[in-house]
């Protein structure tokens, strides 16, 4: 067998159990054969207990013991099935407690997110929530589902009413690629086979819809951006000299020969050589793992990035960040905190909240300073030293910061760079 | 045209070399879990590729039951060799010799809990801050709610439910004196990928994993090898039956498969038409729906 050219495609799935999300993965995990039989006995042996009639697809995602006893998700679980044309990973988010923290967790390195919509329903804020976040977190493709088309008799009417609901408020959101599928996943229709009661959809399935996204443009190849990882120095006699820069290739391609500038020292030197493992490559790109050289001896460090001399990051001490706040302790009023971006560590203070975003209507809140779990708000921060940044829009790699509480060691934030 | 995208194993294998830098460039004293089994010998040769020309620059921990598969043992020591590394053992006898753990009674006794205590014990005396495991988010439900970098408190134990969120490629390991971490740069990878994988680098493995002739018994629905450390049931007979290993543990639990296929090709075909878990086959996880769970909350790998 050949080695597969296969991609990976990795998605979030947003809705709370009343949506039939669980359902939806089950179904999809079901019906492209993922499910291997030992999983299947007790799933129908739970089904039984619990006086479901046949196999309640839903039972396929339970996860922890709290979580099982009370149904519902606690935070981010991961979910993998294969079919002959891509791999997949599902982060499955819940849709009720702490739904923006972990939300924005699964979303931020999701290609595509698949929001589910009650068709009896219709858009509710819930619906508003994850499509915000969708577009906040800048995932290139959003499938919406509109899914229990079986409890509203498969009606065309029904479907276009929501798909116009729909475009009529996100209007006021960024998003590139959206597609809206008519499903029901308790019935199997249009999730990996095709529909027999929606002869008027012309659509693909959502399997099909994942399974021919084209994605190979999510990442940016344009700006060249190499955060050194760590320095590799063997000192052994074979590579006495040998000074390699480890790190993965954030964005961009870099080639044999390539001038580039080390940041944030500005020294300017040529690529000498690019190693992925033992092999000697000529040309690397995003995301790939790599080990380079460089053709003059410059002080090179973790937390340093090495860019195309004609093609820079803007090197800033303050800019505006989307901030999302994911901590049960509120942020404290010009506390500092450790920020992460990329390889490189500073420290960080929040100076100002600029404005509060309410994730329901979209409205900005001036005036409110306080940031708790779960808030969305613009802040303006400033750094200890410069960071070579990039706006999110532009590269989700060296745009995304993460804040950090030295009093207790925990991620506190997550940043978008405006 | 030259295409610029990575196909699924290789942007797999890139997110898990940079894991490995990360461990590295984060954390004090790193070492790697080594079980001897197909994920611990593939972490391996993921830091061999993320370090290259230098040499791993962590140590193997390999947490010794005593009820070890002899080809094991043998496959460890040949590797720690051409690696030039440095291993290092927590031994579960010495646990139960020193009165730290009880060995468990029965006909389903195993010394795979009492694990716990002895990989505790080894990352404390070896100021390990740390464990690099080769666990798999396909594995099994707890595993599913892993992140890369996983915070242990100052008794080991892991509190899934208060976890810290993993957004991008953010690792944070932070830790305060007498915590540590657990980092597995594999999560991402399903069993098929992982042999599709094996095959494709043509990694060496375990004799084990290939169909061989072996004497077993059936109990708890799988083939157990015989061995010094296996009771026989009065009514239990001994087959000799052509198996394999699809996952490995101790000798005592670890259930073999019917099997054929005795080449990386067989294996991964046969793996790509299996119907169940691999870890269906084990009999650690089979006590109850939570066993795992319950384990790793302890401090288990």
């Amino acid at each position: 067998m050949e080695i597969s050219n296969n991609q990976l495609l990795r998605f979030t799935t947003a809705g709370s159990v009343d949506d039939g999300k669980s359902t939806l993965i089950g179904r999809l995990l079901y019906d492209s054969k993922s499910i291997f039989e030992d999983q299947l006995e007790s799933v129908t042996a739970t089904s039984s207990k619990k006086g479901h009639e046949g196999v309640d697809l839903a039972l396929f995602t339970d996860g922890l013991k709290d979580e099982r006893e009370q149904g519902i998700t606690i935070d981010v679980a991961y979910r993998y099935f294969t079919t002959p044309k891509r791999k997949f990973i599902i982060a499955d988010t819940p849709g009720h407690i702490q739904y923006t923290r972990n939300m924005v967790t699964g979303a931020s390195t999701a290609n595509a997110a698949v929001i589910l919509i009650d068709a009896r329903n219709g858009v509710i804020e819930q619906t508003k929530r994850h499509s915000f976040i969708a577009s906040l977190l800048n995932i290139p493709h959003l499938v919406v589902c509109v899914n229990k088309m079986d409890l509203v008799d498969y009606s065309e009417e029904v479907f276009n009413k929501i798909t116009s609901q729909f475009e009529e408020f996100s209007s006021k959101l960024l998003m590139k690629d959206v597609r809206f599928i008519p499903i029901s996943a308790l019935e199997g229709d249009n999730v990996v086979n095709k529909s027999e009661n929606m002869s008027w959809y012309a659509g693909g399935t959502l399997l099909n819809v994942l399974e021919t996204l084209h994605i190979s443009s999510d990442i940016n190849k344009i700006d060249a951006r190499f955060p050194v990882q760590t320095v590799l120095r063997p000192q052994s006699e074979e590579f006495r000299d040998y000074r390699g820069y480890a790190g993965r290739i954030a964005s961009g391609i870099y080639r044999k020969g390539d001038e580039v500038a080390v940041l944030p020292s500005g020294f300017t030197s040529k690529i000498k050589s690019i190693n992925t493992g033992e092999i000697e490559v000529e040309e690397a790109f995003a995301p790939m793992s790599v080990a380079l050289t460089l053709e003059d001896d410059i002080d090179i460090s973790r937390g340093d990035m090495i860019v195309k001399k004609n093609n820079q990051p803007e090197p800033s001490q303050e800019f505006d960040v989307m901030l999302c706040w994911l901590n049960n302790d509120a942020a404290k009023p010009r506390a500092k905190y450790v920020i992460q971006h990329t390889s490189n560590e500073e420290r960080a203070m929040i100076k100002s909240v600029v404005y509060k975003v309410d994730i329901n209507s979209y409205e900005r809140e001036e005036g409110d300073d306080s940031l708790k779990m779960n808030d969305i708000a613009r802040v303006k921060i400033r750094t200890t030293r410069r960071l070579m940044i990039d706006s999110y829009r532009d590269n989700r790699n060296t745009g995304s910061i993460i804040l950090i509480d030295e009093g207790t060691n925990e991620t506190v934030a997550a940043g978008m760079i405006v | 045209m030259k295409k610029y995208y990575l196909n699924y194993l290789d942007e797999l294998e890139s997110e898990a070399i940079y894991v490995l830098r990360e461990v590295w460039a984060q954390f004090e004293n790193p070492v790697i879990l080594f079980s001897g089994g197909k994920d611990s010998i593939l972490v391996t040769h993921l830091a061999k590729k993320a370090f290259y020309p230098s040499k791993i620059p962590f140590s193997l921990l390999h947490v010794d039951t005593g009820h070890n598969f002899p080809e094991t043992i043998a496959f460890r020591d040949d590797l720690v060799e051409k690696l030039g590394v440095k291993l290092l053992v927590g031994s579960v006898q010495e646990s139960i010799d020193e009165g730290r753990v009880q060995e468990e009674k029965g006909k389903n006794a195993t010394r795979n809990a009492l694990q716990i205590t002895t990989l505790l014990d080894a990352i404390e005396d070896n100021k390990i801050d740390c464990a690099i495991g080769g666990g798999r988010r396909d594995e099994e439900k707890a595993r599913a709610k892993e992140r890369f970098f996983s915070h242990r408190d100052d008794f080991g134990q892991w509190d899934p439910k208060n976890q810290r969120p993993e957004l991008w490629n953010l690792l944070n390991g932070k830790y305060f004196e007498g915590e540590h971490f657990r980092a597995f740069p594999i999560s991402n990878w399903t069993e098929m990928d992982v042999w599709n994988y094996i095959k494709r680098e043509n990694i060496q493995i375990p004799s084990l994993y290939f169909a061989h002739q072996r004497e077993v018994v059936w109990r708890n629905n799988s083939w157990i090898p015989v061995s010094d450390f296996l009771k026989l049931e009065e009514n239990e007979e001994v087959f000799s039956k052509k198996i394999r290993f699809r996952t490995l543990g101790d000798i005592t639990i670890t259930g073999g498969i019917e099997s054929d296929a005795d080449t990386l090709e067989k294996i991964a075909e046969e793996v790509s038409t299996m119907r169940k878990t691999e870890r269906g086959d084990r009999s650690d996880d089979k006590r109850s729906e939570t066993a795992m769970e319950d384990r790793k909350k302890q401090g288990y790998f």
